[in-house]
C-alpha cells in the first residue's frame, strides 16, 4: 500500500517523533491545499443513524432544500423532551408554512427503551423525521450534555442557534429564531 | 522522506475531497466545524450524621470535562480533557488528576469509515458489544485501538474493532489488560436490489463475532486446578422484520466458557436471547419484549466487577422511570448471572372531542414487566465447582426478582392547566438487586404521582409535583413535594422536600429539603443547588449507581458550542 505511493516501507518504520510533528502540521494545514471547490454543504458531524423504517441516514447529509432544520435531541424517558416536542407538534404546520422548517427529532434512547420509540411516536402522531442515536455517537459529536437539546441549522447547514433544556414558553424563542433564518 | 510524505498527504487530500458527499460530480467545499461541550460540577459537603452524609477530607469535590470534535469534510478528530479534583461522591473515587481521557482521528466517506484511537461502538442490541460514555454515572468503557466500517454494497455494512478498554483515569487514560477483537456484519436485504425494495416485508439480518484475550494460567478450587481460557469468544445472530405497522426483532448470543468473578469462575457457556414485537398506528402503539440471560457477564478482564470494562450491555427490561420516588428507591437492573423476563406496554391517545378525550385529548400509557430467576438445577460436588448449574429452560424459575406495573395519564384540562397522574406498583427483591442495606427481602410498594402545570401568564409557568410511596418494608413511607417556577427562556427556581414519614425509626423521619436556581442561555446552563439529598440509586439506561446522602452546595455548569 505504502509502496504504491512511492514511499519505501523501511522509511515508514523509522518515522521519528520529530517527523510525526511534521505530519501533524501537514494534516492541520490540509484545508489550505484544498480550497478549490465551491458548493456549500452541511457543516455538522457525519454519523450514520437508522430511521424508524430501518433506513440509514448520514447526519452530515441532512438537508431541507435551503430551508432551516431544527435538530431536537430527546428520549422516551425524558419528560421535558416529550413536553417540548409535543408543543412543537401543535405548532409544526404553522412553522412549516411560514419558514419551511423541517424538524429532525434524534432520540438517544438506548437498547433499554429504543423499542418504545416507534409505538410512542405513532401514539402521539408526531410528524417529524425520527433518527435513532442508540449509542449517543451523534449527540456526543454535537456536544449535547443532556436532553432536551435543540440546534437550529440555517439553509446552508450551519448551526446558527441552540438551546439546552426546555421550559414551557421556549417555543416562542424558537419561532423568533426560525423567522430569522427562513 | 518529507517530500514523499507531503506528496502522499496532498494526493490523499485531493482524492478524498474532490468527491462530494452524494457521489455525484458536483463539487462541494467542506467546512471546518468545531463542536463540543463542557461540564463543570462542583460540590461542597457539610457534616450531617443524621442523614448519613459522607464528607471527603477536602470538604469539596470537582468533576469537569471538555469535549472537542473537529470535522473537516470527511476528516474528523476529537479529544476530551477530564479533571477530577477529587471526584464527586458517587463517582468512582479512583478517578483523579487532569488530562486527556479520550482522543481519536477519523476518516469517513461512503465506502469506508476508519477510526484510530478511542471509539464507542455497538453491535446489534448491545448483547455482544457496546462501548459507551455516560458522564453522569462515570462510565466510560471506550475501546482504544482501531475501528473500520466498510459499506461495500448497498445495504451491506461490515465492522471490525480491535483494542483495549478504558478502565480508569489517573491524569490519563488507564486501559484494562484484556484485548477485545470483534467483527459484525449487517445486511438490509431489501436495499440490495431495486426489485427487493418493492417487497412489502423489510428484512434485516446481522451477525457478530467477538473475542477477548487476557493471559492467565490456572485457578484453584478446593482440590481442583483449573486452566483459565486465555481467549473467550462470543457469537451473535439477529434478524429484523418490518411489515406495515408491525415490527419484529430478535437477537441471540452464545458465549463459550468464561470463568470470571461475576460467575464465581464456573466454566458454563453463556446464552442471551432478546425478542421484541411492536405494533403501532396513529394514536396507538404497543410493544412486547422477552429476554433470557444466562451467565452473560462479559468483560475484558475476568477479575473485573460492577462498572469495570464491560464489553456488552444488557439493560433491564423494566421501564425507566422519571419521577423521583419511582426512579431512585427501587430501580431494577439486570442480574447478569441470569434472569428471565417479559414486558409489555401500550400507549393510547383518546382523540380530542371523544368522551374520554374531552376538548384536548387524553393520553394513557400502561407498562407491565415481570422478571424471575432462571429455571435451573444446581449441580453437586466437583461438577458444581466446574459448571455450577444446569439450565432447564429459558422460562421463569421459582424466585421472583421484580414486578413493575405502572399507568400514566396525561391530560390538558384548560388552555393554561395540565395534569399528569401516575400510579406504580412494585414488587422488588432486594436480595437479588441490593438497592438498600436496611431490608433484605421482597418490598411491596405503591406509588402515586400528581403533576400539575399552570400557565400564570405568557412565559411564566408554575409546576407542582406531589408524590407518595407507601410500603411496609424497608424504610417505610415517603412523601415528596416539588414546586417549580419557570420564566422562559432563562430562569428556573425549584424547591423539593422529601419526607420519610413512615420510617420505623423515628429519628430517621427526616425532611430532605433541597432548592435550586437554574439559568439557561443558548447552549449553556448554570444551576446552583443547596440542601439535603437522600441516598439513592441513580440510573441511566440500564445502569445504576448508588449515590450517597449529602448536605451542601452544588454548582453545575454545562455548555455546548
Amino acid at each position: 500500500m505504502w509502496y504504491d505511493y512511492g514511499i519505501p516501507a523501511a522509511d515508514v518504520s523509522f518515522i521519528t517523533i520529530h517527523k510525526m510533528k511534521k505530519i501533524l502540521f501537514l494534516l492541520a494545514t490540509l484545508p489550505l491545499f484544498c480550497s478549490f471547490n465551491t458548493m456549500p454543504t452541511a457543516a455538522i458531524p457525519s454519523v450514520q443513524l437508522k430511521d424508524l423504517n430501518g433506513n440509514t441516514v448520514d447526519t452530515g447529509k441532512l438537508s431541507n432544500d435551503g430551508k432551516p432544520i431544527l435538530i431536537c435531541f430527546w428520549a422516551t424517558w425524558c419528560s421535558p423532551c416529550k413536553k417540548e416536542l409535543n408543543t412543537y407538534a401543535e405548532l409544526y404546520d404553522d412553522w412549516k408554512e411560514e419558514t419551511g422548517v423541517k424538524i429532525v427529532a434524534v432520540t438517544i434512547d438506548d437498547q433499554r427503551t429504543v423499542n418504545s420509540v416507534k409505538p410512542y411516536i405513532n401514539s402521539v402522531s408526531w410528524d417529524y423525521e425520527i433518527l435513532l442515536d442508540v449509542n449517543k455517537q451523534f449527540a456526543q459529536a454535537m456536544g449535547v450534555n443532556n436532553p432536551p437539546h435543540t440546534f437550529l441549522l440555517d439553509g446552508n447547514g450551519n448551526i446558527v442557534w441552540q438551546h439546552s433544556g426546555y421550559q414551557p414558553g421556549d417555543e416562542d424563542e424558537v419561532y423568533e429564531q426560525l423567522k430569522k433564518f427562513k | 522522506m518529507r517530500v514523499s510524505l507531503f506528496a502522499l498527504l496532498l494526493l490523499f487530500a485531493v482524492r478524498g475531497l474532490s468527491q462530494d458527499y452524494n457521489g455525484s460530480n458536483e463539487k462541494q467545499e467542506p467546512k471546518g466545524t468545531l463542536t463540543g461541550n463542557f461540564m463543570v460540577l462542583f460540590q461542597q459537603y457539610n457534616e450531617d450524621s443524621l442523614i448519613g452524609a459522607q464528607v471527603p477530607n477536602a470538604k469539596a469535590a470537582l468533576n469537569s470535562f471538555g469535549n472537542f470534535t473537529y470535522t473537516y469534510g470527511k476528516f474528523s478528530a476529537g479529544v476530551r480533557f477530564e479533571s477530577y479534583q477529587n471526584a464527586i461522591l458517587g463517582y468512582p473515587s479512583r478517578f483523579k488528576g487532569s488530562g486527556i481521557g479520550h482522543r481519536y482521528a477519523r476518516y469517513n466517506d461512503d465506502f469506508i469509515d476508519i477510526t484510530v484511537g478511542n471509539f464507542y461502538e455497538q453491535f446489534g442490541t448491545g448483547m455482544a458489544v457496546r462501548t459507551y460514555w455516560e458522564p453522569n454515572l462515570g462510565i466510560d468503557n471506550a475501546l482504544d485501538g482501531a475501528r473500520i466500517i466498510l459499506r461495500p454494497y448497498k445495504g451491506i455494512t461490515l465492522k471490525g474493532i480491535y483494542g483495549l478498554q478504558r478502565l480508569d483515569f489517573d491524569s490519563r487514560i488507564i486501559n484494562g489488560s484484556g484485548l477485545v477483537r470483534g467483527a459484525d456484519g449487517e445486511v438490509v436485504v431489501n436495499d440490495i436490489h431495486e426489485k427487493l425494495n418493492e417487497f412489502p416485508v423489510k428484512l434485516t439480518l446481522g451477525g457478530s463475532f467477538v473475542s477477548k484475550y487476557q493471559p492467565g494460567t490456572t485457578i484453584e478450587k478446593d482440590s481442583l486446578t483449573l486452566i483459565l481460557p486465555n481467549n473467550v469468544s462470543l457469537v451473535a445472530g439477529r434478524v429484523g422484520l418490518m411489515y406495515k405497522n408491525l415490527q419484529l426483532s430478535a437477537e441471540m448470543v452464545q458465549k463459550i466458557n468464561d470463568p470470571n468473578a461475576d460467575n464465581q469462575y464456573i466454566y458454563k457457556k453463556g446464552t442471551g436471547i432478546f425478542l421484541n414485537a411492536t405494533y403501532s398506528q396513529k394514536g396507538f402503539g404497543t410493544s412486547i419484549n422477552a429476554k433470557f440471560i444466562d451467565n452473560m457477564a462479559f468483560r475484558s478482564e475476568r477479575e473485573a466487577l460492577l462498572f469495570d470494562v464491560p464489553i456488552n450491555y444488557i439493560p433491564s427490561i423494566t421501564r425507566q422511570h422519571t419521577y423521583n420516588l419511582a426512579a431512585t428507591l427501587y430501580p431494577y437492573a439486570t442480574v447478569l448471572n441470569g434472569e428471565s423476563g417479559i414486558s409489555g406496554e401500550v400507549f393510547y391517545n383518546f382523540k380530542k372531542g371523544s368522551p374520554l378525550g374531552g376538548k384536548y385529548g387524553t393520553y394513557v400509557a400502561l407498562n407491565v414487566a415481570a422478571v424471575n430467576s432462571m429455571d435451573t438445577t444446581s449441580y453437586t460436588g466437583q461438577e458444581a465447582l466446574i459448571h455450577g448449574y444446569k439450565t432447564n429452560s429459558p422460562f421463569f424459575g421459582d424466585e421472583k426478582y421484580v414486578r413493575d406495573i405502572n399507568l400514566e395519564v396525561r391530560k390538558k384540562l384548560t388552555s393554561s392547566f395540565s395534569l399528569v397522574y401516575a400510579h406504580y406498583y412494585f414488587e422488588f427483591n432486594t436480595l437479588t438487586t441490593p438497592v438498600t442495606n436496611d431490608y433484605k427481602g421482597m418490598v411491596y410498594a405503591n406509588i402515586d404521582v400528581v403533576d400539575l402545570q399552570y400557565k400564570i401568564k405568557p412565559k411564566h409557568f408554575i409546576r407542582v409535583e406531589l408524590q407518595s410511596l407507601v410500603t411496609e418494608q424497608d424504610k417505610g413511607n415517603w412523601a415528596t413535594g416539588l414546586v417549580e417556577y419557570t420564566f422562559s427562556p432563562h430562569w428556573t427556581v425549584a424547591v423539593m422536600d422529601q419526607y420519610n414519614y413512615g420510617n420505623e425509626d423515628a429519628s430517621k423521619r427526616i425532611h430532605y429539603l433541597y432548592g435550586t436556581v437554574g439559568y439557561n442561555k443558548g447552549g449553556t446552563r448554570v444551576a446552583l443547588g443547596y440542601g439535603k439529598r437522600r441516598a439513592g440509586i441513580f440510573c441511566i439506561g440500564g445502569v445504576c449507581r448508588a449515590v450517597p446522602a449529602s448536605n451542601g452546595l452544588e454548582l453545575s455548569i454545562t455548555s455546548s458550542f
